[in-house]
């Protein structure tokens, strides 16, 4: 089986958010990058454990960005993946990101393609169905279970209200939510290993924007909290419901 | 210059998140939209009180398959002349709103939260930790609406309701069983969320938080490491890495308000904290606090919600 991870970059969870340039670019500076968690604790773990079940086949990473995601790329390499790709070039949305990576994949008969949920910073939850769309291939977003059998995979996802389990015929798209696998930390001979796995970078086409980011903001500061006495605990509820008028 | 939204509507009620879609779409427009649905949806015309003039189902199509779904919105659109397709960012919507995008090469804003200036839209990045303003410049615009962000339109008149003959081709996902999650309100349609973190000490002390949500006609929900030890189950566990969600009203019990849990909450309108630690972090993002015992806590909340019910 070949398995194709889609593995982003993104600050810290606990990294300051800050921008630069007039509010145009996120502020990096001194921000410790990291894979973003579904992409890797989700995604790609669930990728290497059929691979390790089916014993036989390849996971290969891709990431669109510049020289700055190798490390984070290598993390991906530390964990288990066979290698990597990026795309480089800096997307300026995430209809660039997916079609640079359909691009990719077109002809490499991928059976599994396997993105997060969502990026933690940009929070689009879109590229997955996007590579699917321009592929061609069915998609089922949300996953919290993934297995394959006979060339079918068997999926749970999380609809609203509950969980619904589907099957499709490989090669298919999918988005991994919690649920899927537990995180893997990467072992010394993982990190070792690592350095010599392939990292192919190769170049990207050129494409039009459709869409992009002009400028952040900061939400506006919390006002102070309003202490209750904890022997008037009670007290919340009235105000919950006559001051604030929410319950 | 036509606008069509999309909802999943296949119930015997119309989901909030779809009326909240219409509303939007039709103020977008500035008139009469045509909405698109689809299976054994009920009570469509009523979508006229939010704006739709038409609503075109596909009463063939039962399950989410984002292929045969994407087709029967790129169809209408065509049909339609659309430029604005106007979708809910939820299951659903994740399953299509992109595809639609892609196929027609369009910018897709993921995840608006407030009517557009032009042709420019807010939503939220960084978990909700800063707000971003994107700029759509292709001739087709594709917007994802944030649930529980905007009011539902309440206004006259009933929307055509016609049935869909196209073809969508067949269906390559096969849904094979449906789990309910349990009979209460599904997290992230909740208004009212009543949480509860690793200070509960074990799960057995779960009662008087559902108490408190059955009485405030909420959901439960629970911080990762909570979920993590299996305490309570994993569609509970809100945050960066779980369910965000935006509710009226979420109160937090025991919880520290670590950054990547309130990543998942800070865009509820109205946060309760009740913490026996002052210093707790989770005080600085909330509107109201109580720095006390849990145990002792809990039990006067829930005899005034009685007192509250009684009343009203
Ligand atoms: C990459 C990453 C992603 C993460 N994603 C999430 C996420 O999505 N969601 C999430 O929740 N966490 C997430 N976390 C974990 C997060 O950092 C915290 O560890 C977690 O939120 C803590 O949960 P807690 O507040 O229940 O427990 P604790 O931090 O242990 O806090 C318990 C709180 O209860 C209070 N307390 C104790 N006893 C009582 C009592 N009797 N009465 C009242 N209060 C009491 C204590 O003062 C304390 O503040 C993530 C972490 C990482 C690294
Ligand atoms: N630049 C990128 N390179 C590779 N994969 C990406 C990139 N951006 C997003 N993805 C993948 O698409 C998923 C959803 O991203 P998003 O639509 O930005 O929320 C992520 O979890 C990744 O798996």
């Amino acid at each position: 089986m070949k398995i194709l991870v889609l593995l982003s970059q993104v600050p810290d969870t606990t990294a300051r958010i800050a921008f630069t340039n007039d509010n145009t670019q996120y502020d990096g500076n001194g921000v410790t990058f990291i894979v973003n968690p579904y992409d890797e604790w989700y995604a790609l773990v669930r990728a290497l454990e059929l691979k390790e079940a089916a014993g036989a086949g390849s996971v290969t990473t891709i990431t669109v960005g510049g020289a700055d995601t190798d490390a984070t790329i290598r993390k991906g390499l530390a964990i288990g993946a066979d290698e990597a790709v990026r795309v480089d070039v800096q997307p300026s949305d995430g209809l660039q990101v997916a079609e640079h990576i359909a691009a990719y994949a077109k002809d490499k008969g991928f059976d599994l393609i396997l993105a997060g949920k969502e990026t933690i910073d940009h929070n689009g939850g879109q590229v997955g169905a996007m590579v699917a769309e321009l592929l061609d291939l069915p998609y089922v977003p949300l996953a919290s279970k993934l297995d394959v059998a006979d060339g079918k995979a068997t999926v749970e996802r999380d609809v609203p209200g509950g969980v619904e389990v589907v099957e499709v015929a490989l090669p298919l798209v999918l988005s991994a939510a919690k649920g899927m696998a537990e995180q893997r930390i990467p072992n010394m001979r993982g990190i070792m290993a690592a350095r010599t796995k392939p990292l192919n970078v190769v170049a990207a086409g050129a494409l039009d924007a459709v869409a992009g980011t002009v400028k952040f903001e900061l939400p506006p500061p919390k006002g102070a909290v309003k202490l209750i006495p904890a022997e008037e605990a009670g007290k919340l509820i009235e105000l919950l419901h006559t001051e604030a008028k929410v319950i | 210059m036509s606008t069509i939204v999309f909802i999943d509507s296949r119930g015997e009620k119309i989901p909030k998140a779809a009326q909240e879609a219409v509303s939007y779409a039709s103020k977008m427009a500035g008139g009469p939209v045509t909405a698109v649905t689809f299976g054994a949806a009920q009570g469509l015309e009523s979508l006229g009180a939010q704006g739709a003039a038409k609503v075109i189902v596909a009463r063939g199509l039962t399950a989410v398959d984002g292929q045969q779904l994407t087709r029967l919105v790129c169809d209408v659109a065509t049909k339609e002349g659309a430029t604005s397709i106007v979708c809910v960012h939820d299951a659903t919507g994740k399953a299509v709103a992109p595809r639609v995008a892609a196929r027609l090469k369009a910018g897709h804003v993921a995840g608006a939260i407030a009517l557009p200036e032009g042709s420019r839209f807010t939503r939220n990045v960084f978990s909700g930790k800063a707000r971003a303003f994107v700029e759509v410049t292709s001739p087709i615009k594709v917007i994802s609406l944030m649930p529980n962000s905007i009011a539902i339109t309440k206004g006259e008149g009933t929307a055509n309701v016609e049935e869909y003959s196209g073809d969508v081709g067949t269906a390559r996902i096969n849904v094979k069983e449906v789990r309910k999650a349990g009979s209460g309100i599904p997290l992230p349609e909740a208004e009212i969320v009543v949480s509860a973190g690793r200070g509960m000490k074990g799960p057995e002390h779960w009662g008087p938080v559902e108490e408190l949500a059955n009485l405030l006609h909420g959901a439960t929900a629970c911080s990762r490491p909570v979920a993590d030890m299996h305490w309570r189950p994993h569609h509970e566990h809100v945050g960066q890495t779980g369910v965000a969600i935006r509710p009226n009203c979420y109160i937090a019990i025991g919880i520290s308000g670590a950054i990547q849990h309130l990543a998942g909450v800070n865009q509820s309108k109205v946060i309760a904290v009740i913490n026996n630690d002052p210093e707790a972090p989770f005080f600085k993002a909330a509107d109201y606090g109580i720095v006390g015992d849990a145990f002792e806590v809990l039990p006067k909340l829930i005899e005034a919600a009685k007192k509250l019910n009684a009343e009203r």
